[in-house]
């Protein structure tokens, strides 16, 4: 209740509609069939459109024990009710149902506005996905169709999912949401017995080992434009940070200027510099330096510990990071030249992992809120009100929470027991699914949907 | 299934074989004469001007065990006689006298002594043993690296939560530990060690790296400020990256918060 709070009063500076679920779109979405082959792969289909639907949080998924029995697989099906003379004179003319219609779906007890169908079938040896959707309360087939398009995928499982999340992509889109489709998360596992950086899709399927270090790499970053990401490793000499090309996983050229402790990378959103934490006498401070490491610059002049500056998005001149400039770890901001310090959290509790919404106006962060530290949870505020919102509160340790590219996902790790994994969830803290299983998984970050 | 071997009991009749004696007359035996008692000689008359008997005063070999192609040596006194000899070969000898012997096997001496009509005798043995193998060569370079000193006698310092001061029971065992470095630098001048400095798991990984890397520069410092040369300490921190135990309590959140020396690769 308190995460709702912030999504009404901050409604106008929100991309994302997110709103409590009487106020979304209902929506039906039929179990699609399959022709020949095709049908074989209709269950994981069937399971992906109504997950990508679902866990958008845009829309309320209509259940399927209250759908008409006659289900149609394409436009042709709908067929008009007639009229037809009463059976006693003076009362109305009777309505004759010829086949589905669209007021099976509009009325009780479906109670739908939307609704999605269509139909498999194999051609030319590919998943071909025939998707529709429909607003089943506008009077005709002409006006109801919203899309009606062709979609491809390969034969097999991977291909269901393919066209699943495109059709489901062009769905949302209808409702003003961002595909996460293409996106990408990059993490650190230890699946492999060494803290390597990964990367998955959105959903958790394709996780790929990016680095091959056999050593300790984390604390991944990446580019605005998906091109380069950037991690803490430790080589001979102590810590470095390492900038890679996403699309070669090649090491590029960084300069590391010599010193104890250097880590956590964050680029500025044009891709030309590199901020991060390095010591410098004797305190890790926040620095700053072109792409290839030149050129350093020292932000901060204090005698505290300072890591983890967050470039903001949209401005691209305001810096969260964390400092124990007051004692414990808060969250501060400054600009970018170091000007204009001051602390965003209220001192107390332990704060870690700043997170920039995409809008450049919401922040989430792990804090513990009591004194209890390593007890973490993950809380977003709007930096103009600096109110905290609670969004987990499951026993066990909530970290690392990092804003998906449509603003109303976050991607975080989550800790029970000695198992550290990565799960999502929608702003409000529903809609948890968990990512990852092998090894532990952790610092996710969310890239933009490039690659 | 249990494997059990069968037991054969095989009885065993032994058959009792009675030898009867056959009767057989006893011969009665011829009566003889019984023999002549003994005429026992008179007691031999002492002589009248006695001498003095023959005695081994002493007769020993010192070492009494030897190795084979090492000597040991007799020594013997004895009085009241003039024909005195050893055997194995060393023949006659003086009264008192000693004499190395080189017996390539175990041997026993026998030392005679004889005089006046009687003597005396008096044996010792040598015991000679095979040759022992010898020891392995004396291991080549230093006995013991700079690495196993530091590892072996080089103590943990520990901190407070979220703290980086050395406490006083850190500026003991740094103390201590000053003293192991500087006795690994006077064997190997070009030894360098790696300060770690290590957090307990609460706290992010992020904040936690810069506190092992002030707990480590705190360790660095201290050691300076005790004379161990600044060039030959590094430092690094692994945060609460190898923790040495992973319970959620006190006990084990302090193990965690530590300083360690390591050699440097």
């Amino acid at each position: 209740m308190a995460a709702g709070a912030i999504f009404v009063s901050g409604q106008d500076r929100f991309e994302g509609k997110i709103q409590k679920d009487a106020g979304k779109p209902r929506i039906a979405v039929i179990d699609f069939r399959g022709a020949g082959d095709a049908q074989k792969l209709m269950a994981t289909f069937n399971t992906t459109l109504w997950d990508e639907l679902n866990n958008s949080g845009a829309l309320e998924m209509v259940g399927k024990s209250f759908y008409p029995i006659d289900v149609p697989q394409q436009p042709p099906d709908f067929k008009p009710p007639t009229t037809a003379a009463p059976l006693r004179r003076g009362d109305p003319p009777r309505i004759v149902k010829n086949g589905p219609w669209l007021t099976d779906w509009s009325g009780p007890p479906t109670n739908a506005g939307y609704l999605a169908f269509g139909y498999t079938a194999v051609q030319d040896g590919r998943l071909m996905l025939r998707g529709y959707l429909f607003n089943v309360t506008q009077p005709d087939i002409a006006s109801a169709q919203l899309i009606g398009k062709l979609y491809f995928g390969s034969l097999d499982d991977e291909g269901a999912r393919k066209v699943a999340r495109d059709f489901a992509a062009d769905i949302l889109q209808q409702f003003g949401q961002k595909s996460l489709a293409g996106s990408k998360i990059y993490f650190v596992s230890d699946r492999t017995g060494n803290k390597e950086i990964w990367s998955m899709e959105y959903d958790g399927s394709n996780q790929k080992q990016m680095t091959n270090y056999k050593s300790i790499s984390k604390e991944p970053a990446v580019s605005a434009d998906g091109k380069m990401f950037a991690f803490q490793t430790l080589v001979k000499s102590g810590w470095q940070i390492m900038v890679h090309s996403a699309e070669t996983s090649r090491k590029l050229p960084f300069y590391n200027f010599v010193t104890s402790t250097i880590e956590t990378p964050e680029f500025t959103p044009d891709g030309k510099h590199l901020l991060f934490a390095g010591t410098v006498d004797g305190w890790l401070q926040i620095c700053m330096t072109d792409i290839a490491g030149g050129g350093l610059t020292r932000l901060s002049h204090v005698h505290a510990a300072e890591v983890s500056p967050k470039v903001n998005p949209k401005t691209g001149r305001d810096v969260l990071f964390i400092s124990g400039r007051s004692g414990i770890e808060q969250m501060w901001r400054m600009n970018i030249d170091g000007s204009d310090v001051e602390m965003v959290t209220n001192g107390q509790g332990y704060v870690a992992n700043p997170a920039w919404r995409p809008n450049g106006q919401l922040i989430a962060f792990a804090w513990t809120k009591g004194p209890e530290p390593g007890s973490y949870n993950i809380f977003v505020m709007d930096i103009a009100d600096k109110k905290p919102n609670q969004l987990t509160s499951n026993s066990g340790k909530n970290e690392n929470p990092w804003w998906a590219p449509d603003g109303t996902h976050l991607v975080f790790q989550s800790t029970h027991g000695r198992s550290t994994q990565i799960y999502t969830m929608l702003v409000d803290g529903t809609h948890q699914q968990q990512l990852t299983t092998q090894g532990n998984n952790t610092q996710p970050v969310w890239a933009n949907g490039i690659n | 299934m249990r494997n059990l071997s069968r037991t054969l009991v095989t009885a065993v009749f032994a058959a009792a074989v009675m030898i009867s004696a056959a009767g057989c007359k006893k011969k009665t035996p011829i009566p003889t004469t019984p023999p002549p008692p003994t005429t026992t000689a008179p007691p031999a008359e002492p002589p009248s001007a006695t001498p003095l008997a023959v005695r081994i005063n002493s007769f020993t070999g010192e070492p009494r065990s030897i190795e084979k192609g090492q000597a040991a040596t007799l020594r013997w006194s004895v009085g009241n006689s003039t024909d005195i000899s050893i055997d194995q070969g060393l023949g006659a000898v003086a009264a008192n006298g000693s004499r190395q012997v080189f017996p390539s096997q175990t041997t026993t001496y026998t030392l005679t002594a004889k005089g006046g009509g009687n003597q005396d005798t008096r044996a010792v043995t040598i015991e000679v043993s095979s040759s022992v193998p010898p020891p392995p060569p004396r291991p080549t370079g230093p006995p013991i690296s700079g690495a196993e000193i530091l590892g072996r006698d080089a103590q943990d310092i520990y901190f407070d939560y979220d703290k980086n001061d050395i406490r006083a029971d850190g500026r003991d065992t740094l103390t201590k530990d000053a003293d192991v470095i500087k006795r690994i630098l006077t064997g190997d001048p070009t030894f360098t060690i790696v300060v770690e400095g290590h957090c307990d798991e609460r706290g992010s990984e992020e904040y936690n790296l810069a506190l092992g890397d002030r707990r480590a520069l705190a360790v660095k410092e201290f050691l300076v400020q005790l004379g161990v040369p600044e060039d030959r300490l590094k430092t690094i921190s692994f945060g609460k990256e190898r923790p040495v135990c992973t319970d959620e309590n006190e006990g084990c959140y302090q193990r965690n918060r530590r300083g360690h020396l390591a050699p440097a690769q």
